[in-house]
């Protein structure tokens, strides 16, 4: 594989602030890369320096391993880029889907052909004379994606292209998407804020935070293995203690947090970590009840809050830290807690995951 | 109420007489002001577009001074153009004093912030990103340009009609600087001023009702067309999209003068 597009240096400021900063980033051919990050951490700023509609303060954008600057319309003629509105003028669907073509001097009978090729492919074909005005706004973005798809487009971008849709809308229309990116391989980056897109779709997941790349890679280590603190809160950690290791062998660490003794399978060689624990992968049960399976670390604790949602239970705990637990509606009121109840959380030695503290923490870069 | 019925009856007469200097002068004003609006057309669209997408310096001075300029006192425009066309002026040279080039060059003065104006704004009212979206199309800066003029097309006849508008029914600078030179540079809001200064109240409603069903009769066309226009969108209520066509005729109409 070879970088089809990367920012070296790359520093966008707003006023004195650098709200981006790219030591290096390498999109590599055919693959999806996600980005995420919270709002505010440069998302837009950096698919928009990818797409070449911005330039850098600093720092320089290659296509191809060569310099983009001096021919951004020329590459600008070989990318696509759906945004989070549809954006689509006024005019029917089918002459909005032929525009981009018509920019790119693609002749009428191959503009047709392929119009006609997305628009049915995203659902869409009955659309094709309407105006945008007359579309919901999951059509108007099937539109959206029909028009990029359409231009067969070298590079792919995608800023946040299903946040203003309702859930049922973007279900769908993320199975089309992951379809449509699967059959034409096209090198694509999806910037979202939410991680079941990152995940369904990228190949690869970049933690943009402050306007960094805090961690790169694949979905499961990201997620699984969050490098700092932040990146960790960030992808839904929301359990992050401060502990000790008090004794190591075999892949496993004994830790000491808030007097508690921790089981951990880990790496980790620093004499000192953060905890971090996933909230679905603690379990609770009632005081004095045995506990199957093979969960190693059992914690008394006191129930401080509840939050009730769906299908789940959020319980926060205090066990000398707080910690937070996940559970089934059904778990929850089979256990019949209540604020201040007294309970057992327990997890499994390999969910949790450690960050090392003292050592500086880098983000991993392939 | 007499001199309001002969008034009439005089006007009557002279339309029915299809008389030759009505004529030339009813063509001559449709040519000044015609000339003059495409000016200020290619003039004001280029201005309003960099107003509307540039980030310059002095920007705020421009658009007050464009704000302004829509309801610049037209003697004062004259006045300028006159200066500057005097034979002992900076382009006395052109000898264009008193020719219908000097009343065009005036009128376009006046047309062009109205123009100006309204490009402006409508092109401000469009969503900033839809710009960075028919750049990532593959548009140059030219075809950028174009295809969101089309998205403000309804609000740019509405200029056009505003423009028109402010061009034709203008008399104090196509005096000034025309002369209103019988056979030369008299128009109709030229020959009404005169008619009525020698108390031929006939002839002066005459051609003010030409000049009335001549201006109704342009904004009909383009008023035609923009509903077309608008039938073929079947657009449902888009609110806060590009400024509604109608209420842009009507703040055109009160800058007429």
């Amino acid at each position: 594989m070879s970088a089809k597009l990367s920012a070296r240096d790359v520093v966008v400021r707003r006023g004195a602030r650098a709200v981006l900063d790219l030591p290096a980033l390498d999109v590599e051919s055919g693959e999806t890369l996600a980005i995420i990050g919270p709002n505010g951490a440069g998302k837009t700023t950096l698919l928009l320096q990818l797409a070449l509609l911005e330039r850098p303060a600093e720092g320089e954008v290659l296509y191809d391993g060569a310099p983009a600057r001096g021919r951004e319309l020329a590459l600008r003629r070989r990318m696509a880029v759906v945004f989070q509105q549809p954006l689509l003028l006024d005019r029917t669907v089918r002459k909005n889907v032929e525009t981009g073509m018509s920019l790119r001097r693609i002749g009428g009978g191959e503009r047709r052909r392929r119009a006609e090729a997305w628009l049915a492919r995203f659902d869409v074909a009955h659309l094709a004379d309407r105006r945008p005005l007359a579309l919901s706004g999951g059509e108007a973005q099937r539109v959206s994606l029909a028009r990029a798809f359409a231009l067969e487009p070298e590079v792919l971008l995608l800023d946040e292209p299903f946040s203003a849709l309702d859930a049922p809308t973007r279900a769908g229309l993320i199975e089309d998407l992951a379809a449509a990116l699967a059959d034409t391989r096209t090198t694509t980056v999806l910037v979202t804020h939410d991680h079941d897109e990152a995940a369904r779709l990228g190949d690869r997941v970049g933690v943009l935070i402050g306007g960094r790349i805090r961690q790169i890679g694949r979905p499961a280590d990201v997620f699984g293995e969050p490098a700092d603190a932040e990146v960790a809160a960030f992808v839904g950690v929301e359990t992050i203690v401060p502990a000790e290791v008090i004794a190591r062998g075999d892949g496993m660490l004994t830790l000491s947090a808030a007097g508690h003794q921790l089981e951990a399978v880990s790496a980790v060689t620093a004499a000192r970590a953060l905890v971090c624990l996933r909230p679905e992968d603690v379990s609770l049960s009632a005081p004095g009840e045995r506990i199957s399976g093979s969960a190693r670390n059992k914690l008394p604790a006191r129930v401080t809050r509840i939050t009730l949602t769906g299908a789940d239970a959020r319980v926060e705990l205090d066990c000398g830290f707080r910690l937070v637990a996940r559970i089934t509606r059904r778990s929850f009121e089979d256990l019949g807690l209540r604020e201040g109840a007294e309970t057992v959380a327990s997890f499994k030695a390999t969910a949790v995951h450690l960050i090392p503290v003292g050592v500086s923490a880098r983000a991993e870069t392939h | 109420m007499d001199l309001v019925w002969e008034a009439l009856k005089d006007g009557v007469r002279l339309l029915a007489h299809n008389d030759e200097d009505v004529y030339s002068i009813t063509i001559r004003s449709l040519y000044v002001s015609g000339v003059a609006t495409v000016i200020s057309l290619v003039l004001g669209i280029g201005a309003g577009a960099v107003l509307a997408f540039r980030r310059f310096p002095g920007r705020l001075a421009v658009l007050t001074l464009v704000n302004t300029g829509m309801g610049f006192p037209p003697v004062v425009i004259g006045l300028v153009v006159a200066i500057l066309l005097w034979r002992s002026g900076p382009l006395g040279e052109l000898h264009w004093i008193y020719t219908t080039r000097a009343m065009i060059i005036a009128q376009a003065v006046i047309a062009t912030p109205v123009i100006t104006g309204f490009t402006a704004a409508s092109l401000a009212s469009l969503d900033p990103r839809l710009r960075l979206q028919v750049y990532a199309l593959g548009a140059s800066r030219l075809q950028m340009l174009w295809l969101l003029l089309q998205e403000v097309r309804l609000p740019l006849l509405a200029a056009l009609m505003a423009g028109f508008g402010a061009a034709i029914s203008e008399v104090g600078a196509s005096v000034m600087v025309g002369g209103n030179i019988a056979g030369q540079t008299r128009v109709l809001t030229g020959a009404i001023l005169l008619e009525q200064s020698r108390g031929n109240f006939g002839p002066a409603l005459a051609l003010g009702i030409i000049l009335l069903a001549l201006m109704i009769s342009v904004n009909a066309l383009f008023t035609w067309v923009q509903i077309g226009v608008r039938d073929r969108q079947r657009a449902e209520a888009s609110p806060g999209r590009a400024p509604d066509a109608a209420t842009m005729t009507s703040a055109g109409a009160l800058l007429r003068r």
